[in-house]
């Protein structure tokens, strides 16, 4: 009797493990669908933005520029068409990336032009915005424009060369990056990870009937609480794991564009300490669940009942979206889940105290033992265990 | 006679919510199940709970069990009080009923063992009794299949091999025979002869007159939550069927109230 605990923890665990398609679903399906989801959001964000740099675009040009032509030249393929109509055709066709059409005596004309006195002259640039060659074409001559542009009135530069002004490490560059990404994705990945596991634990075994037989056995309710909850963090804390290194393994391919972003700029100790976050906020979370669980009649409407908490923790996530660094104040690392979102962007962005960090996982381990004694008493309660 | 189950005035009430009320038609907000009853049971008889539905068996049995607590009165099983002794009292009991499942991804073999883990029983102990039940009960050759697949009769005769691993001297058995088929009941009702030969105190509830008649060495009739009569089965029947001296009872209580 004095391992009930044991009993019931080992017998959650094989309940689970015995499901292969409760296994699969839960444990390696969300780690495979984040990977394979990323990874193909990745690519098809390449293949979208991305133009093809190994060519220079293909660029009508109608009119002429003694100035500007020698630089066309270097930065462009230049195409002939008898008709300017003939160019614009085949830039909607996608055959053409750009077109561009310089205003009679152009060169003459930006002589003569003093600023605020007329219209200036228009150098019309023709492009297809739903081709990124043809994108990547028109940003090339806007640049190029902009540049001679620049060169007529020239008195001063801002950061010329525009390499080395940015002062910002590799190491803040990820630390902003992932304390504003990974808090709210893995509060979303442990909220998952309970919410498959605990409305089915506690909730399916009233609506089974089985919650009962285990009931008039010698152990204690507490036993009974705590087993469940034990067991149930581990399970969650595996589909955790799973989406975790499916997010990670899957973000640089995501962040292709972002070069200089990596995960493995934190140390082994950087993860512990977000293992031990994550840890709490999981056994928090599903002793949460499994309270509300236990009022309901059937795992429906466990999942129904359970969707507001999902609301708060979705909103607690998003929270570290905005502002770089955790919050200062001591009193903050007491509040239930929003503890967890600030120690995460804390351990993300190199910021963790040790009061901090004792202060979110000792507290949600007293919250989720409250929540033991709570489920502990709803175990007692007839009104519960036989609401029909 | 040792006295091995003792009943003395108790008591349950519920509370009817709205919506209880409004499908029974009543302005009653509180339902009395239990009405100060008592009653006892000896060492070695099969005692039945004889009563319509809603006559408060099943509140009366899970007290017992201690799945319910009591408003007053108290109830000693074994010397032990399901009001102050509560984990004595389920490691000296055996409950069993028809809302009281066992999951059905495990196996009998698994069953066994875990609820042999939940009330303390040495292995070597438990694997003596394995094999005594799953082969008095023909459970042998399906102890590694899983719940799911087996028949109801089978999963009912596995629902009682786990439910006394710990060889409890007082079984409770709500509607024992309830929902199974003719050898499966047969089967049972075998059961419950044998474990009252080897001394073991059964409490049943039914009401099924046959079951009463067959089994019962004495028996409590329920009516309304409360017990109108308790005493051998010779003398509760008074010389007529069981079914005709329970319509009686019932009529003269339902006349009473009136």
């Amino acid at each position: 009797m004095r391992n009930g605990l044991l009993t019931v923890f080992k017998k959650e665990l094989a309940r689970f493990f015995s499901d292969k398609r409760m296994v699969f679903s839960t444990v390696l399906l969300p780690g495979l669908m984040i990977y394979l989801l990323y990874s193909l959001m990745g690519s098809a964000i390449m293949n979208k933005f991305s133009a093809d740099e190994t060519t220079p675009p293909l660029v009508a040009v109608f009119g002429s520029s003694d100035a500007v032509e020698p630089m066309l030249s270097q930065s462009v393929r230049l195409a002939d068409f008898a008709a300017k109509e003939d160019a614009m055709d085949a830039v909607r066709a996608q055959t053409l990336d750009a077109l561009v059409v310089f205003p009679e005596d152009f060169d003459a004309a930006v002589s003569a032009y003093e600023i605020g006195s007329s219209a200036a002259p228009n150098v019309a640039i023709y492009y297809n915005s739903t081709s990124s060659d043809s994108q990547a074409a028109y940003t090339l001559l806007d640049e190029l424009f902009s540049g001679y542009e620049a060169t007529l009135c020239n008195k001063f530069d801002i950061n010329a060369g525009g390499v080395g002004y940015d002062l910002a490490s590799d190491t803040d560059e990820t630390s902003s990056f992932f304390s504003m990404l990974l808090p709210m994705l893995l509060m979303m990945f442990l909220f998952s990870g309970c919410m498959s596991v605990a409305p089915e634990a506690i909730a399916g075994e009233k609506e089974r009937g089985t919650i009962a037989t285990l009931l008039i056995t010698p152990i204690s309710r507490s036993q009974i609480a705590l087993g469940k909850i034990m067991a149930l963090s581990v399970i969650a804390l595996l589909s955790a794991a799973s989406s975790a290194v499916g997010t990670i393994l899957s973000l640089p391919k995501l962040m292709s564009g972002a070069g200089s972003i990596s995960g493995s700029l934190y140390s082994a100790s950087d993860y512990l300490l977000l293992a031990a976050v994550i840890a709490s906020t999981v056994l928090l979370l599903v002793a949460l669940i499994s309270i509300v669980s236990a009022f309901a009649k059937t795992i429906k409407e466990a999942q129904t009942l359970v969707t507001p908490l999902m609301l708060v923790v979705m909103f607690l996530g998003i929270t570290a979206m905005f502002g770089n660094r955790a919050s200062g104040n001591s009193a903050v690392y007491l509040i239930p889940l929003y503890n967890s979102v600030q120690s995460m962007v804390s351990i993300l962005t190199f910021d963790i105290s040790a009061l901090h960090l004792l202060l979110t996982v000792g507290s949600n381990l007293v919250y989720a033992l409250l929540g033991t004694l709570v489920l502990t008493r709803m175990f007692r309660n007839e009104k519960i265990i036989f609401s029909k | 006679m040792e006295e091995i189950l003792k009943v003395e005035h108790l008591s349950k009430s519920f509370r009817l919510s709205a919506k209880q009320q409004r499908l029974e038609k009543t302005g009653e907000k509180i339902r009395r199940a239990v009405n100060d009853i008592s009653f006892c049971a000896y060492r070695g008889e099969i005692f039945g709970l004889l009563g319509p539905n809603g006559a408060g068996k099943t509140t009366t049995m899970r007290m017992l069990a201690t799945l319910i607590r009591p408003d007053s009165g108290d109830a000693f099983l074994d010397g032990a009080s399901i009001v102050t002794q509560e984990t004595e009292v389920r490691s000296k009991l055996a409950f069993l009923t028809g809302e009281l499942k066992l999951e059905d991804c495990f196996t009998p073999d698994y069953l066994f063992n875990f609820f042999s883990d939940l009330h303390g029983i040495e292995p070597t102990v438990r694997d003596r009794r394995k094999q005594e039940l799953f082969s008095r009960f023909g459970i042998d050759e399906f102890a590694q299949t899983k719940l799911a697949d087996l028949s109801h009769g089978m999963k009912q005769k596995v629902s009682i091999a786990v439910s006394i691993v710990h060889d409890p001297n007082i079984i409770i058995f709500d509607e024992p025979t309830n929902g199974l088929d003719v050898l499966t009941a047969k089967a049972v009702t075998d059961y419950l002869l044998e474990l009252k030969q080897r001394g073991k105190t059964i409490l049943i509830s039914t009401h099924i007159f046959s079951l009463i008649e067959k089994v019962c060495d004495r028996v409590g009739v329920l009516i309304g939550g409360k017990m109108v009569l308790c005493d051998t089965l010779a003398a509760v029947c008074a010389g007529k069927s069981l079914e005709d001296r329970f319509f009686d009872l019932y009529a003269e209580t339902a006349g009473a109230e009136q």
